[in-house]
């Protein structure tokens, strides 16, 4: 369930580092820049969305408001 | 056992991060927050099992609930002050770590100040 967020991490960032190698070889500099930019830009979503929920059960748990 | 279970996940993070880290250390950090927030989320149940008995056993001692309410609050922030802290200091960047902690003691400060009041009342209503 949650532990799949991390595998799919991981796997975005082995893809993207092996796709801004190959884009790197062939001459596409800007180009691996952005596909490095788009899967940060991914990850954060997913990132984001988990550690707002963290923070909505703190902030629950503790009677944080 | 869930011991077992989260000593697991975090080895196989910690070698998934070790060998992400070398080209792309930004997901490497965001992968070590994920599982930060996967072990909290996993010991929740666990956590409010240890709340409640506390709130119970202040109950018991009669104690004013302003008392044990700020006492959670101030566990909720260090919590959170903390985890941010510990990200930053992941990523290298100590300044900013050191900024959050300090911030995380103002507000902990700010939150304690009825308490200390009270125990000022306590005193000055105890001598004569």
């Amino acid at each position: 369930m949650e532990v799949d967020i991390l595998f799919k991490i991981a796997a975005i960032g082995i893809v993207i580092s092996i796709l801004s190698k190959v884009l790197d070889e062939a001459g596409r500099k800007e180009q691996a820049q952005m596909t490095t930019l788009v899967g940060v830009v991914i990850v954060l979503m997913m990132v984001i969305q988990l550690v707002s929920q963290l923070f909505s059960s703190v902030k629950s748990m503790f009677q944080l408001y | 056992m869930e011991m077992i279970q989260i000593v697991g996940l975090c080895i196989v993070t910690t070698i998934l991060v070790v060998l992400i880290r070398e080209d792309r250390p930004e997901i490497a950090l965001q992968m070590s927050i994920v599982v930060g927030v996967i072990i909290f989320l996993r010991m929740i149940n666990q956590i409010l099992v240890v709340i409640e008995y506390l709130k119970n056993l202040s109950l018991r001692a009669n104690i004013n609930n302003l008392y044990i309410t700020t006492v959670f609050k101030i566990i909720g922030i260090a919590y959170i002050a903390d985890f941010g802290s510990q990200v930053c200091k992941d990523a290298g960047s100590f300044s900013i770590a050191s900024k959050i902690e300090f911030s995380a003691k103002i507000f902990i400060l700010v939150l304690s100040f009825p308490v200390l009041i009270a125990v000022m009342d306590l005193i000055i209503k105890i001598l004569p």
